[in-house]
């Protein structure tokens, strides 16, 4: 475990990049835990007497059209908007990598029965996959998360049947047959967490554009509802008032929305050093 | 001899596109029939009345088997029925068709730009690894994949219209003191152009440039790393290193060597790209107020206007195949190696 630790200090202090994308993951996450305490205003309480205040010391965001605390907003909506992401993101992981993990291992039929349902996925365009899934499931934060989940489990299940395929008749994976396990003991025990790191690396590129797709979705008019605090729909709230000039209400949760993808996309790239076995000497 | 081959492998690629569309046909299918409760309630709307539901009722063969419905699905697919938007009154197929001009224009314009930015990039950041252009690179692609489509679009909105004041209203494709052309592509450029109208022509351009480059900006990404990748791959390879010790000009080892065997990949990478556009337009049409499908589809959804939203759906998926199986065929043509193998 010291070793894990220190080469997580090795790769944080190598790439200021990583360093600086691993603070604002912190960040992140300390605001979608204890935000709703410590904002400095009720994201819910408006005022009429505050409305479209432009930011200032008091309001340091702003106000919107309510009078409504952008700032306060956009920190309580960090949890709702990660753990849409975060729910989405796990049930396309699990589903995805083992569907993937058993068409790379046993090929054949289940290859092809999940080879499939992947293209079939992918012969549309993601974003508009989604939205006509949500039309028919019924417009509703869960279903947002699934119609996220669904689009991207092409990805997990295309890279774990990939790094699969390519050990499945590796020295180590013989030997351990030879020794006598199973075929489902070989891939859950000795393959499969082998084929993690890549995995890890395609989560942390998937958080971004799952946050993308799901505020894309609540900006259309899809799942989240108002007055509830979402990135997404704070944008589509507030573009209303860019061609007036108010251009706080739709700017500050954007920039909030692209911070957020920014650092996921980030982290990706820090994670695959962190977990690669090949650059831990 | 060659000139069959490569017939013949165009023709492989067309029915490789027939599972496409079926799994797209099953798909959206299942989309219309996964409604909770009675289908027939969502698509007659929510100003339904008891006869309209049970016309709707008949015509889908709700009383039927799900393969008897399927096929009735599918035969009405095939003579173009997509059935009736309740919100429009129109047949979901002709306010597709009258709206597809519209996003199709604001698309192309969107690839011409970030096709035009992507690849001088991409080929600037390959010959060059580690110079200002390389790092410029480097962060346009990050930036360009972490921008919401909608915010880059607002804040255009907000810097050109607001700010600077250069840039006309966000609302729609044209002036209100303009008079759309005369249709004959529904291009509002092109057919401006036709009509031998520069004002208007002027003016269409003038509308559709911010959102073409909201929608440029976001599909940049993708491109201008193919670029580099398959350029600085190109160019560490042993012909170039050929070329270059035979003393060609340099322009001739980038642009007629180097460059012209790295445009495959690339070529590959613009399916990827097609499917990034033509979902983030809906989002480019919502900030822009943009009469095309995106906005239809918007609308349709808001007021639960069902046989809108599975035609749009379905719509935008066989345009996706069609525009993949373009690029299949163009790569196909494009590779001298295709077709010499087999």
């Amino acid at each position: 475990m010291s070793e894990f630790l220190k080469h997580l200090r090795y790769v944080l202090t190598e790439n200021p990049v990583t360093l600086i994308a691993g603070t604002m993951f912190v960040l992140l996450i300390v605001a979608a835990i204890i935000g709703p305490a410590i904002v400095p205003y009720d994201p819910m309480a408006s005022s009429a007497s505050q409305s479209l205040k432009a930011p200032s010391w008091e309001h340091w965001f702003g106000t919107d059209q309510l009078g409504r605390d952008v700032f306060s907003r956009i920190v309580v909506a960090t949890r709702l908007d990660l753990s849409i992401a975060v729910s989405a993101v796990a049930i396309s992981f699990v589903f995805g990598s083992i569907l993937g993990s058993l068409a790379g291992f046993f090929g054949g039929w289940v290859d092809r029965i999940v080879g499939r349902i992947t293209d079939t996925i992918m012969a549309f365009p993601l974003f508009v996959l989604a939205m006509g899934i949500v039309a028919a499931l019924g417009n509703s934060v869960e279903n947002i998360v699934y119609a996220t989940a669904i689009i991207n489990l092409p990805f997990y299940a295309r890279v774990s049947r990939t790094e699969v395929n390519i050990r499945r008749s590796s020295d180590f994976v013989l030997a351990a047959r030879l020794a006598g396990n199973s075929s489902l003991r070989l891939l859950a025990t000795h393959i499969y967490p082998n084929t993690l790191p890549p995995l890890m690396v395609q989560v942390s590129l998937n958080m971004g554009w799952a946050i993308l797709n799901a505020a894309g979705l609540s900006f259309i008019g899809l799942g989240v509802r108002p007055p509830t605090a979402e990135w997404g729909i704070m944008v589509a709230e507030g573009a209303g008032y860019i061609v007036s000039g108010e251009w706080w209400l739709a700017i500050f949760p954007g920039l909030a929305l692209m911070l957020a993808v920014f650092t996921f996309n980030l982290l990706g790239d820090g994670l695959r050093d962190l977990i690669d076995p090949r650059r831990r000497t | 001899m060659k000139r069959n081959d490569k017939l013949r492998i165009i023709f492989g690629r067309l029915t490789q596109a027939i599972p496409s569309i079926i799994g797209i046909i099953i798909v959206t299918f299942i989309l219309t029939r996964a409604l909770p409760g009675d289908p027939a309630v969502y698509f007659a709307g929510p100003a339904a009345t008891e006869k309209s539901i049970q016309e709707i009722r008949t015509s889908l063969g709700l009383d039927k088997s799900m393969l008897e419905q399927f096929w009735i699905y599918a035969s009405n697919l095939a003579s173009g029925d997509l059935g009736v938007s309740v919100s429009t009154g129109l047949s979901v197929k002709e306010e597709l068709i009258r709206r597809l001009p519209a996003s199709l224009e604001l698309t192309f314009l969107a690839l011409l730009f970030s096709i035009g930015v992507a690849l001088p990039l991409g080929i600037a950041a390959a010959t060059r690894p580690n110079s200002w252009v390389d790092q410029l690179c480097r962060i346009v692609v990050t930036a360009g994949v972490s921008l919401p489509v909608f915010f880059t679009g607002l804040f255009m909105v907000y810097l050109f219209y607001y700010i600077l004041g250069i840039a006309p209203a966000p609302l729609g494709r044209l002036d209100i003191i303009y008079l759309s052309p005369p249709s004959v592509t529904g291009f509002y450029t092109i057919d401006a152009l036709l009509d031998g109208d520069i004002e208007t022509f002027g003016a269409a351009l003038s509308q559709m440039i911010l959102p073409a480059i909201t929608l440029g900006i976001f599909t940049l990404a993708p491109l201008a790393r193919m670029t580099r990748g398959a350029m600085l791959q190109v160019l560490s390879s042993d012909f170039i290193r050929t070329a270059r010790a035979s003393g060609l000009k340099r322009s001739t080892v980038l642009y007629t060597y180097a460059f012209r065997n790295a445009l495959l990949p690339i070529l590959t990478t613009l399916g990827m790209v097609f499917s990034f556009m033509l979902g983030s337009n809906v989002l480019v049409e919502k900030v822009f107020a943009w009469p095309g499908i995106g906005s239809f589809a918007i609308e349709a959804l808001i007021v639960s206007d069902y046989a809108a939203v599975q035609g749009f759906v379905l719509a935008m998926a066989i345009l996706y195949v069609l525009l993949n199986l373009t690029i299949d065929i163009i790569y196909t043509l494009v590779d001298p190696r295709v077709g010499l193998e087999s």
